[in-house]
């Protein structure tokens, strides 16, 4: 009988999933710590015009874009004269599964189905699970999302609750399980036991289905105001949804937006964590995903994450959860869209940057998210407050993550607050050499970490320095 | 109560006992078990808090205790969280104006 212990299970990883998404990571691997990126993205992902057209046989894609009137009128109020650009949102909740990663899962179901897998598991409690669900169902395939849903008492955040609510809607299996990274042993005894398709957030077919995004973004906003928008912000979590729009972007040839990423801030909590697990009130889209994977992307379940949003991300700004939940009621009474609240993230850190550009500028926010019952600020805050978080409003500033959550008394008091980029883009070099266990590199290795970091040779020397790595 | 084969069932079972827990994990969750839940089919008659073996939706077959016959959702809207009408009321005010009466 096969050991399935911890152990033995975790130090079968490679081989269960060399099977389980079809992809030789070893022929991308360059010697030291680099591995050819572009080749990946090349070989096993799909072209552009081959991606709208998987997405467009299951209804994914060309979603609306919105102008947020109001909303621009409330940042100009709030803003010095002249101050103010127009703000957009692209409406990804109009996808069949109600957020952008229909276009992740269209092209990793497509892929499986391709490949001849009779199914698909995918580990998420977020959006991504109702996304390879629904076009399961649509393809055909058999499907089993695995959820961290429960606290050692039994007790579920009501957005992920919803979630595996939709998955089963689609016909999914949902196993849901107790907080802890261990989720990916189950994961990986069920990948072995069904051998379906690991449909991954990270693989390169995943990503590139993003792209589709970005490239909308700047075709619809061209037709509509004869140029490419300032800035796009994304909600950042494990940096797919950043690094695929940026990579859109770029195919489109608008290479002077302003790419941004947007995180919630919950410093202090910690992820794992089981009696921190409900005082959050996020489950995505914050820094306790974003900073990890932004500054260390091969920490995921495939051995090397084509979501590495260091290349593309010009800026890094974190809201706070009052923000979110209060640009999310804003977005219902002045706007009558009633969205997220997940994927507002974006659209807090863009009324504080609106402020900062001027009148005739453009910022886009790049998704909306389905909402309702369990995933809706209502009950969001309302378990909140069971959960002992003080709810007032006041100084969003004033917040202490897993204490309270403060709703601006004003909008003026939303304030995106930027992250230290450079800090950052050390920590990808840091990361970089020491999980790789290296005492020199490599040309090719520094070549890689300009890219990885987006920045020139100079920077990546000086850090290599400070490290005391021979180059 | 009494469940019969067939029947739609919620199960629960530990995966990993606290000590079988990975090395990383926080104190805190290193103190409890990883649980796991699944629904399925009864493969056979029996009572809820008892062992059974059920076939999940995709044909997988998981055992463990029965926790829910029938199992169902149970999120809601949650409670009323009057502060956010206040949000509503506040921006239009700014954005519109208020009640002012301009005779």
């Amino acid at each position: 009988m096969k050991d399935n212990s911890y152990q033995a299970v975790m130090s079968r990883r490679n081989e269960i999933m060399k099977k389980a998404i079809g992809i030789d990571y070893a022929t991308f691997e360059s010697d030291g710590i680099g591995f050819d990126y572009e080749k990946m993205m090349h070989e096993t992902g799909y072209t552009l015009e081959e991606m709208q057209s998987i997405q467009g046989e299951t209804g994914v894609g060309n979603t609306p874009i919105f102008e947020l009137k109001n909303l621009t009128a409330l940042a100009r109020k709030c803003s010095e004269k002249g101050k103010g650009a127009r703000i957009f949102i692209k409406d990804e909740g109009g996808n069949p599964s109600g957020s952008f990663k229909a276009r992740r899962a269209a092209n990793a179901v497509h892929h499986a189905k391709k490949l001849g897998y009779k199914g698909v598991i995918a580990a998420t409690s977020g959006n991504y699970g109702a996304a390879v669900a629904s076009q399961a169902a649509m393809q055909g395939l058999k499907c089993i999302i695995v959820q961290e849903t429960f606290d050692s008492k039994g007790l579920g955040q009501p957005e992920i609750v919803e979630k595996a609510r939709k998955c089963e809607a689609y016909g999914a299996e949902v196993v849901q399980l107790t907080v802890g990274p261990e989720l990916f042993y189950q994961f990986l005894l069920l990948l072995e036991e069904t051998g379906y398709f690991n449909a991954s957030l990270y693989t390169p077919f995943g990503i590139a289905g993003v792209e589709t995004l970005g490239y909308e973004l700047s075709m619809q906003m061209r037709e509509r105001v004869g140029k490419d928008p300032d800035v796009v912000v994304c909600t950042n979590a494990g940096g797919g949804n950043l690094t695929g729009t940026a990579r859109g972007l770029i195919k489109a040839g608008a290479t002077d937006t302003v790419v941004v990423g947007a995180s919630v801030d919950l410093s202090g909590l910690h992820m794992a964590s089981d009696s921190q697990f409900n005082k959050k009130s996020f489950t995505t889209g914050h820094t306790g995903f974003g900073l990890p994977f932004a500054t260390y992307p091969d920490r995921s379940d495939v051995p090397r994450s084509a979501a590495r949003p260091m290349r593309y991300m010009d800026r890094y700004v974190t809201v706070t959860q009052g923000e979110v939940f209060y640009m999310t009621e804003a977005l219902a009474q002045i706007e009558g869209l009633e969205r997220g609240p997940a994927g507002n993230t974006s659209l807090a850190a863009a009324f504080s940057i609106a402020r900062e550009l001027d009148e005739d500028q453009i910022i886009i926010v790049q998704e909306t998210e389905y909402t309702g019952a369990g995933k809706h600020i209502q009950p969001q805050l309302s378990f909140a407050r069971d959960n002992g978080i003080e709810i007032k409003f006041g100084n969003p500033k004033d917040q202490i993550p897993g204490v309270n959550i403060i709703l601006p008394e004003h909008p003026s008091l939303i304030q995106a607050i930027d992250l230290d980029m450079e800090k950052i883009r050390k920590s990808v070099v840091k990361n970089a050499v020491q999980n790789n266990n290296v005492k020199s590199v490599s040309k090719e290795d520094i070549q890689f970490l300009m890219d990885e970091t987006g920045m020139d040779e100079a920077f990546v020397l000086s850090v290599l320095r400070e490290l005391e790595v021979k180059f | 109560m009494q469940i019969k084969k067939g029947d739609w069932v919620k199960i629960h079972r530990i995966i990993l006992t606290s000590e079988q827990r990975a090395p990383q994990v926080p104190e805190d969750t290193k103190k409890v078990p990883l649980e796991m839940w699944v629904k399925g089919f009864a493969q056979s008659d029996s009572k809820l808090g008892e062992e059974v073996t059920v076939k999940t939706i995709t044909g997988r077959l998981e055992t463990g205790k029965i926790v829910e016959f029938n199992p169902t959702y149970s999120h809601s809207f949650g409670n009323f969280v009057p502060e956010l009408l206040q949000i509503g009321i506040d921006l239009k005010d700014i954005l519109f104006g208020g009640d002012v009466d301009e005779r």
